[in-house]
């Protein structure tokens, strides 16, 4: 029996320049990937060759940079397909980010679905970009907005969720895991029970893809949406999957430039997919960095990083539970490198601003999800979330510090 | 270094009102009530006030939110009961200094307040102080809500 050579975290780090640098005169401790993840040189390499020496726009010009440019834009559509399981290239758009993909399916739902009376289901640990665009889309068209609930450890009511799955359901739009908790929701189970109701389901996958591969020909799933900047890429780049039908459906979101088939003043045709989503000149830097994010994923052994980031997860959790008066929210299994957590008497801002004294960067605050800390009770949490380049020091002294903290405010 | 202002920001007064707050509760009699958010934290802040004849008879806060934002709501009643209307704008238009004014001569009538004056090394946390004096002036204002941009 082959037995794999264990995780090498430390060689991992060294390939992320920031890692080695300090803050208020401190080792950086990043703790904060969930917001965004930090950048290997590869990517960051990648973007600056591009502008340094291979700069042009794509699709139109006919000299060789303009071909070059193109090239690399639509071989990465290609990547993608690969990276999370579709075998439909052009069924991959490139967007802004997850928050603009789901918007561009709203869009969809609003022009070419929802009638009054329709319903569109949700799950109460949704981030504010799988609420706010469903509620705008149901104040346009009369539809209602449902809220599936969350039980106390953050997992999904899944029985709760059948129920309120209806004739007039039209979308189950549901988060992969959570950035507030990191619980993992059971994709394929919900989805069994959406489409056995003839519901489609979109996945918010921002941050699932970051912790393990995701392949959307075994999940089942009808959309999909991610960001590159959680994923070691750039920010402003992002990836909508959806069936070709769903696509083919759709008016296009925005128009202009390169969206288009032919225009003329008596009318315009457009584009087929992917080109009727993507008006005007796009983000191509951005794309050749999530290529070079996308390619160090797939050399690297992920299976191994997920291994280790459960392992940092299994000890921060352990430590932070000794700390009296430290509270997890969140505990539901299986949960990806996310703790949440509240102190007794503390505010989250105050944890946020002291541990960044010693240079560990925490995000705290409602992370974009209101609904599901009303739900807790709690106005904000403390989150510490953990990549595969986090190591056992960090934990040493996320600990530390914290239990300093409790000194210092009580 | 960074160490140093944190004992700034977190001064032992403000420690001290965040554990102990002056004038914390509900107000029954209160003629004006306005809620504060600061919608990029989610930090909430009630103040409510007795006003008669343009005097501050009663003030009381209740809120959800940090150290920096108790601390200085506290602080804030403290400094307004008893005031007039035109005496208590003087010491909003004050505060803001503090939190802004790196040459600023204190006054003792600054009393607690000079206590925040460790905030302003902390862009991020200048809201938090703002917070409960924003509300103070939309309840002032008969407007119910104050919202930092």
């Amino acid at each position: 029996m082959i037995v794999p050579a264990p995780f090498d975290v430390e060689s991992v780090r060294s390939d992320f320049p920031i890692l080695a640098s300090t803050v208020h005169g401190k080792p950086l401790t990043y703790l904060d990937s969930a917001a965004t993840s930090q950048k290997p040189q590869s990517v960051v390499s990648a973007i600056e060759k591009y502008y340094a020496l291979e700069n042009a726009n794509i699709h139109r010009g006919l000299h060789y940079l303009s071909e070059k440019a193109t090239d690399a834009y639509e071989s990465t559509r290609v990547q993608v397909a690969d990276f999370i399981g579709v075998s439909d290239s052009d069924t991959i758009i490139f967007t802004r980010g997850a928050t603009e993909s789901i918007n561009i399916i709203a869009h969809g739902f609003v022009e070419s679905v929802l009638q009054k009376g329709d319903e569109i289901l949700i799950s109460h640990m949704e981030h504010h970009a799988n609420i706010v665009p469903w509620q705008i889309a149901c104040e346009k068209t009369g539809a209602i907005l449902k809220v599936s609930p969350v039980n106390e450890d953050g997992s999904l009511d899944l029985v709760a969720m059948e129920q309120l799955i209806n004739e007039r359901t039209k979308l189950l739009a549901i988060v992969h895991v959570s950035n507030s908790l990191g619980t993992v929701n059971p994709v394929e189970a919900i989805i069994k029970i959406a489409h056995a109701n003839a519901v489609p389901v979109l996945l918010d996958g921002s941050q699932s893809v970051p912790h393990q591969t995701v392949d959307i020909s075994k999940i089942g799933c009808d959309f999909f949406v991610f960001s590159g900047h959680k994923i070691l890429g750039p920010t402003g780049i992002g990836v909508l999957w959806a069936k070709r039908e769903w696509l083919e459906q759709f008016p296009p979101y925005q128009s202009g430039g390169d969206m288009i088939e032919r225009v003329d003043f008596d009318g315009t045709t457009y584009k087929a997919i992917p080109g009727k989503f993507e008006a005007g000149t796009p983000h191509i830097a951005g794309v050749i960095g999530l290529s070079a994010a996308i390619r160090y994923l797939n050399d690297m052994d992920r299976l191994g990083a997920y291994r280790h980031e459960q392992e940092l997860l299994s000890l921060a959790t352990e430590q932070l539970q000794d700390i009296n008066g430290l509270r997890i929210i969140g505990t539901a299994s299986p949960k990806a490198s996310v703790i949440s957590f509240v102190f007794d008497g503390i505010h989250a801002h105050d944890i946020g601003t002291f541990l960044d004294a010693d240079a560990i960067a925490i995000r705290s605050g409602h992370h974009c999800t209101q609904p599901l800390l009303k739900r807790f009770g709690v106005p904000a949490t403390a989150r510490a979330s953990f990549a595969f380049y986090n190591n056992e020091d960090d934990v040493d002294r996320l600990v530390k510090a914290l239990k300093k903290l409790k000194k210092f405010f009580t | 270094m960074k160490n140093d202002s944190l004992d700034e920001l977190y001064q032992s007064i403000i420690l001290e009102h965040n554990k102990r707050p002056s004038n914390y509760g509900h107000l029954g009699c209160a003629t004006h009530t306005a809620e504060g958010f600061n919608p990029l934290c989610g930090d909430k802040c009630t103040v409510h006030l007795n006003v008669v004849d343009q005097l501050i008879e009663a003030i009381k806060f209740e809120a959800a939110c940090c150290a920096i934002c108790k601390a200085s709501a506290s602080m804030m009643t403290n400094a307004l009961l008893g005031k007039s209307l035109a005496q208590a704008e003087k010491f909003t238009l004050r505060v803001d200094r503090i939190l802004s004014d790196d040459n600023l001569d204190y006054l003792e009538s600054d009393g607690d307040l000079v206590s925040l004056n460790g905030v302003k090394n902390f862009p991020a946390r200048i809201k938090c102080a703002s917070l409960p004096w924003r509300t103070y002036q939309a309840a002032i204002s008969q407007k119910n809500r104050a919202v930092l941009e």
